[in-house]
């Protein structure tokens, strides 16, 4: 699930569809981020009291609040493990790809 | 009344011809940080400002660098501005990662650089050694040959850049002290005939708050060769852009440059030197001079650095073609290798069993004078090699010991 700003990510087909310069509208992020990641972060709800610190702290604006528990927007997120590291009720671990 | 007659003559340097482009440009925002010999550009459009005297309101920005500039510059651009900067030598350097910065994300800045050789030993005189410095960012290069052809050149760039097919920034090169402060005389055209040729600057390309951007972002490895590749197909694009640009401009004002390399008495020359700013000036002088003792010299003026005029160097090469051989005039060194102008211009005209022989010349570096006779010189040895006479193919001209 991903904030509601941003777009679903497709990866241009053609020259065409690739960003004027590198400017674009916003809400368009040309690159996932996932194959960056060795630890994914997951998120415990029933630990999560939604005091957002991970959304303010996410570098990539990939947590979302629109839902009833927050989300993370897995395109995106290099697994830097700052949500982790912030969240003060330890409701978010970081899990090794692959296990 | 001839079309070039048309305006008003009057007695600028190169500074102040450019600043009268910049004035009927009316930039919306100036930043600029003062450095021989570009100086007194800045001061007259600061005049110019202060006195309401621009063609449309402008901000004139007194940043603490160069590299602040240029930054500055390209923020105003994302806000849709039409902008101007000027700069030489070390200033221009300091600006180098801004460039870069302007060139990806397709903001249309127009750059004056009053060209001065790069430090160490330290010079506050001209040689091109900073703009071909610049040469791979991403920029638009022209090259003047007098402060006509500077404050002209302004008024294209203009167009050119703002073009929605080109958006890329352009930098016009007035070789220092030369051109940007030798007085002579200017036909400035009137502000209508101007605004005809210069349409307000409109872009999507910009930031708003009905129509929010993502501007000057990453690409990741999977599409950097990609965006590298369209990058280059603009390049490409303005070649045509520039040439359609000048017939155009020739309508309107009477005066033309001919595209990315003009030529001056070709049509038979067997012996022909490339040069690029305001040498071409002494450069036709001798042509003349050989001419009427029988020679058949030709003079090549690249007014293009980027994009290269390389179709035309390469026609050179053809059997049509008269000439034997080419010398370039660079006013800049690659150490280790040669002039750059004479590495593009070789590079553009070879192929297996290629016609004709090059010479490459360095000269005239932190001011150092290029004389007629330093011209002749060169001529002189192009003549030799046509005769079969061994010249060494790198060579400095005008050194005090020869």
């Amino acid at each position: 699930m991903k904030p509601r700003l941003i777009r679903d990510f497709h990866f241009p087909a053609r020259p065409e569809e690739l960003a004027f310069g590198v400017c674009t509208d916003a809400g368009v992020l040309t690159t996932a981020n996932s194959g960056w990641r060795v630890f994914r972060p997951v998120l415990d709800a029933s630990k999560c009291i939604r005091c957002l610190f991970c959304w303010v702290y996410c570098p990539d604006g990939v947590i979302g609040k629109e839902e009833k528990d927050l989300t993370i927007d897995y395109d995106y997120c290099k697994g830097c493990g700052v949500c982790a590291h912030e969240c003060p009720k330890k409701a978010i671990s970081m899990v090794k790809e692959g296990e | 009344m001839t079309k070039t007659q048309k305006g008003k003559g009057r007695f600028l340097s190169g500074n102040e011809a450019a600043a009268e482009a910049v004035r009927l440009c009316g930039p919306q925002v100036i930043a600029a940080y003062p450095i021989t010999p570009q100086t007194t550009l800045m001061e007259k459009l600061s005049e110019f400002v202060a006195a309401g005297e621009m063609s449309a309101p402008c901000k004139l920005l007194l940043v603490e660098s160069e590299h602040s500039a240029m930054a500055a510059v390209m923020g105003a651009a994302m806000m849709g501005s039409r902008v101007f900067t000027a700069t030489s030598s070390q200033g221009l350097l300091y600006m180098c990662e801004m460039l870069n910065y302007v060139s990806g994300s397709r903001f249309p800045v127009v750059m004056a650089n009053a060209n001065r050789g790069t430090a160490t030993p330290w010079t506050i005189f001209g040689d091109q050694r900073d703009s071909f410095a610049m040469r791979d960012s991403g920029w638009i290069q022209f090259y003047v040959e007098s402060g006509q052809e500077a404050l002209d050149t302004i008024l294209q760039a203009y167009r050119i850049a703002e073009l929605p097919d080109v958006m890329l920034p352009v930098m016009v090169n007035i070789d220092g002290f030369t051109l940007p402060h030798t007085y002579d005389l200017v036909q400035v055209p009137e502000q209508k005939a101007v605004d005809a040729f210069l349409p307000a600057f409109k872009t999507f390309n910009k930031l708003s708050l009905e129509a929010p951007k993502c501007m000057s972002f990453a690409y990741g490895p999977d599409y950097h060769l990609e965006s590298r590749c369209l990058q280059q197909k603009v390049f490409d694009e303005a070649v045509g852009v520039i040439e359609r640009v000048d017939e155009e401009f020739y309508g309107l004002f009477g005066r033309r440059y001919h595209g990315l390399a003009d030529t001056y008495r070709c049509e038979d020359a067997e012996l022909v030197l490339a040069v690029t700013g305001s040498a071409a000036g002494t450069t036709r002088v001798v042509v003349d001079k050989l001419r009427a003792e029988g020679k058949k010299v030709g003079l090549i003026k690249v007014r293009c650095l980027r994009p290269f005029p390389a179709k035309f160097f390469a026609s050179l090469n053809s059997p049509q073609n008269s000439c034997k051989v080419l010398g370039v005039l660079d006013r800049n060194i690659s150490f280790g290798l040669e002039g750059g102008l004479y590495t593009d211009a070789k590079a553009s005209m070879y192929r297996p069993g290629a016609k004709i022989n090059t010479l490459g010349f360095v000269a005239g570096l932190g001011g150092h004078d290029v004389s007629k006779a330093d011209i002749e010189v060169m001529f002189g040895k192009l003549a030799n090699l046509a005769e079969g006479k061994p010249e060494e193919e790198h060579q400095f001209i005008g050194m005090r010991w020869a």
